[in-house]
């Protein structure tokens, strides 16, 4: 053998020893998500993990948003699915959790839980447990988009108080603007049309009477709440009962509409959507002067590690990573989303004051607490916020299906 | 007497048994997969607690006492099964009414008659999500051509999807759109297969169209009539991607839409801002479901059959 043979041989030797080897540490995980519109964000993000852990590779696989719970539960019941999973927060995670699909997560293996606040990781914990099992991902926040400019060409102000709102809407209407985009023809978009509006006149109190049980959503304050709802009625698109969630997002950002009530998660999409928008981001009327800024709160989901996950220690080291202040940064940056995380630094100001928002708001009540069991406070409200705005039963009414509905599994309220 | 055709027949050769046996192993493979399996699993798992992740147990009846008794899973199961029995109403009377008087129209072969039969049948070959889109952006209380054309008469935005009043009956009239050539073709198939001698006689004898159409066409249709009543009820109770795709999973406003088939969906695989998964309770409605499609159909199969005989 020639020398230049044996050096060729040893060379390809080397080099099968190390691919080998590499092939020996490498953990290619997947990350399961239905945020399709995120896979650029998402892969940057990645390529920075495996940058400093280069060992493990994350291929982003995403699945409809609308059939995305029932593709998860599927896999998971196969013994199969992602190893880190997007998931949804509250009830949505708890199903799983009780099933016995996903890990938990302690400091031994994410420390930095540490990094999130009490409020955001009680959206990705189990009840029953107490453990956390999602690192939460993202606060979302419902409040007002103000379009700056209609404002400034009807030479009006963006309202603070429920009056202002009704005054401005007046003065808008006259001129031939909508004054709010949002419609009932989408039913989940309605149901944070309540949240935003409502909340304000409901104020921490009620929510603490309500969750300890002292009262239902019979309780007047919740009733007149709602009835403030109707007076919104003339101030919405004429045949509002059929405006769409995409409808109200095009009637506002086309300048046809002053205000919308919406949630944070749509800043970026509308962004894209009209990048000339001058707009901006506030809480939605307050009662009455003098009162706390209100917008409404809550935390869309987490990133949660399959149980059955073939490489779990690489799982748990991604999640670890997704609960840093070096994500997060990054994160709210690529996605205009507000990160829990503490310490965040959100350079954009629209979103910025987004996040500042949120030291007032008050929780989103059926998202938070009343996601549990069957029937959901979600799919009651839904069903009928819509006929009450057509004015097919009366607020009392929905308040009492509501209580009624939910007495089913919520013990507080049973007998009430 | 010899059984003639018994010493006629030829014994089946096992090599041919065995190329049908193997040529029909995969549709019988996927038909048992994904149809069987599926159908005998929801019959088990309407007797069960489940979620869709872990049977957590054997409940008997407890599914089907609460989507029959229970409120409001009662409520919701009747909300929709009345929007079911309206839709096959309607569809009887104004889809199935308009097909037969159209069938006959192009029976009678009137000029132009060719493209008429075009143009009725061209929805149908349309995909129902596309028409439901359509008819979605037709209806469209702003932006929609109805009501631009209905501002041109000074008439105002009609939110045709929104309103409780007007939504099932919006979403009825997309479906009849839609499907209109299919029980016209049925029906008109079955006109043709009447004897022109018949119709000749009959006109011979003085009767005009509406006693043509009465008292001749329409008793010798009757077995046409039988399949498309027969299509129109399943299909009524089938109902799904117009609703679904028009007005969206929760029949939304306010339950005005909501039809059998979209709630047992959402009961069964829930949504992420609807509610939780059930399979339990979704399978449960499914076997209802298909326990009293099967048993109407049986029965009106029975008396449309007593009725083509007797007359």
């Amino acid at each position: 053998m020639s020398r230049r043979r044996i050096g060729l041989a040893l060379a390809a030797a080397s080099f099968a020893w190390g691919f080998a080897t590499s092939l020996a540490h490498a953990a290619d995980i997947s990350f399961w998500t239905w945020r399709q519109e995120d896979k650029a964000a998402y892969n940057e993000l990645f390529a920075d993990f495996t940058k400093a852990n280069p060992d493990i590779h994350v291929k982003f696989e995403s699945f409809p948003d609308e059939n995305y719970p029932t593709i998860v539960s599927t896999a998971l019941a196969g013994g199969k699915g992602g190893d880190v999973i997007h998931t949804h927060a509250y009830g949505w995670l708890e199903q799983f959790v009780k099933a016995g699909y996903f890990e938990p997560l302690d400091m031994s293996t994410v420390p930095s839980l540490a990094n999130q606040p009490a409020d955001a990781l009680v959206s990705g914990t189990y009840r029953a447990d107490k453990k956390v099992y999602s690192l939460p991902f993202a606060s979302q926040t419902l409040g007002l988009f103000i379009n700056k400019d209609v404002f400034a060409k009807a030479g009006l102000t963006p309202p603070t108080t429920w009056d202002e709102f009704i005054a401005v809407s007046k003065a808008l209407k006259e001129k031939g603007i909508y004054p709010l985009a949002n419609g009932m023809g989408t039913s989940w978009f309605n149901e944070m049309f309540v949240a935003i509006f409502t909340n304000p006149f409901l104020g921490q109190d009620f929510v603490s009477d309500l969750t300890s049980g002292k009262t239902t959503f019979k309780d007047p304050r919740y009733v007149a709440a709602l009835g403030k709802l109707l007076e919104l009625r003339p101030y919405m698109p004429e045949g509002f009962e059929g405006i769409d969630y995409e409808t109200a997002g095009q009637l506002f950002l086309s300048g046809k509409a002053a205000m919308l009530a919406g949630g944070s998660f749509d800043i970026a999409t509308y962004r894209s959507q009209n990048p000339a928008i001058n707009m901006d981001f506030v809480a939605p009327p307050m009662a009455k002067a003098g009162d706390t800024p209100q917008a409404t709160k809550f935390f869309d989901g987490g990133y949660a590690v399959n149980s059955k996950s073939a490489n779990k220690e690489a799982a748990l080291k991604l999640v670890n990573w997704m609960g840093t202040k070096e994500f997060g940064d990054k994160f709210s940056a690529l996605l205009g989303n507000i990160s829990p995380i503490k310490g965040v630094v959100i350079k954009d100001e629209l979103l910025s004051h987004v996040a500042k928002l949120n030291e007032t708001a008050m929780p989103h009540i059926n998202v938070i607490y009343f996601r549990f069991e069957k029937p959901t406070g979600s799919e009651l409200l839904q069903g009928d916020i819509t006929k009450m705005m057509s004015g097919s039963i009366t607020p009392d009414q929905l308040a009492a299906d509501i209580t009624d509905g939910l007495a089913k599994w919520y013990k507080p309220f049973q007998g009430q | 007497m010899t059984d003639g055709w018994r010493h006629t027949e030829r014994p089946f050769p096992w090599r041919r048994s065995l190329w049908i046996a193997a040529l029909l192993t995969p549709a019988l493979v996927v038909m048992v997969l994904f149809v069987l399996w599926p159908l005998l699993s929801a019959f088990r798992f309407a007797f069960y607690e489940f979620n869709g992740l872990r049977p957590s147990g054997f409940i008997g009846f407890e599914n089907f006492r609460e989507v029959l008794f229970e409120k409001p899973y009662s409520d919701w199961t009747y909300n929709a099964l009345k929007h079911n029995v309206v839709a096959f109403l309607a569809l009887m009377v104004f889809e199935n009414g308009t097909a037969f008087l159209i069938a006959f129209a192009l029976l009678k072969a009137l000029p132009g008659h060719r493209v008429h039969q075009v143009i009725v049948f061209l929805p149908v070959v349309l995909s129902a999500v596309i028409v439901g889109f359509l008819w979605k952006l037709f209806l469209h209380p702003l932006f929609g051509l109805v009501n631009q054309l209905l501002g041109l008469v000074g008439v105002g935005a009609i939110p045709w999807l929104g309103n409780e009043n007007t939504a099932l009956g919006s979403i009825l009239f997309a479906n009849i759109w839609h499907w209109l050539g299919f029980p016209t073709l049925v029906l008109l198939a079955g006109m043709q297969r009447i004897s022109k001698d018949v119709l000749e006689a009959a006109r011979l004898d003085g009767a005009g169209d509406y006693a043509l159409m009465t008292k001749i066409v329409w008793p010798l249709i009757a077995p046409s009539v039988t399949i498309v009543t027969i299509l129109t009820f399943i299909g009524s109770f089938n109902w799904f991607e117009i609703p679904y795709v028009m007005a969206g999973l929760t029949g939304s406003p306010g339950g005005s839409t909501d039809v059998l088939g979209l709630y047992f969906y959402r009961t069964a695989f829930g949504s992420t801002t609807t509610g939780i998964q059930d399979f339990g309770q979704g399978s449960a409605l499914a076997v209802l479901m298909f326990v009293f499609v099967a048993g109407v159909t049986a029965i009106a199969l029975r008396y449309l059959r007593r009725r083509e005989i007797e007359q």
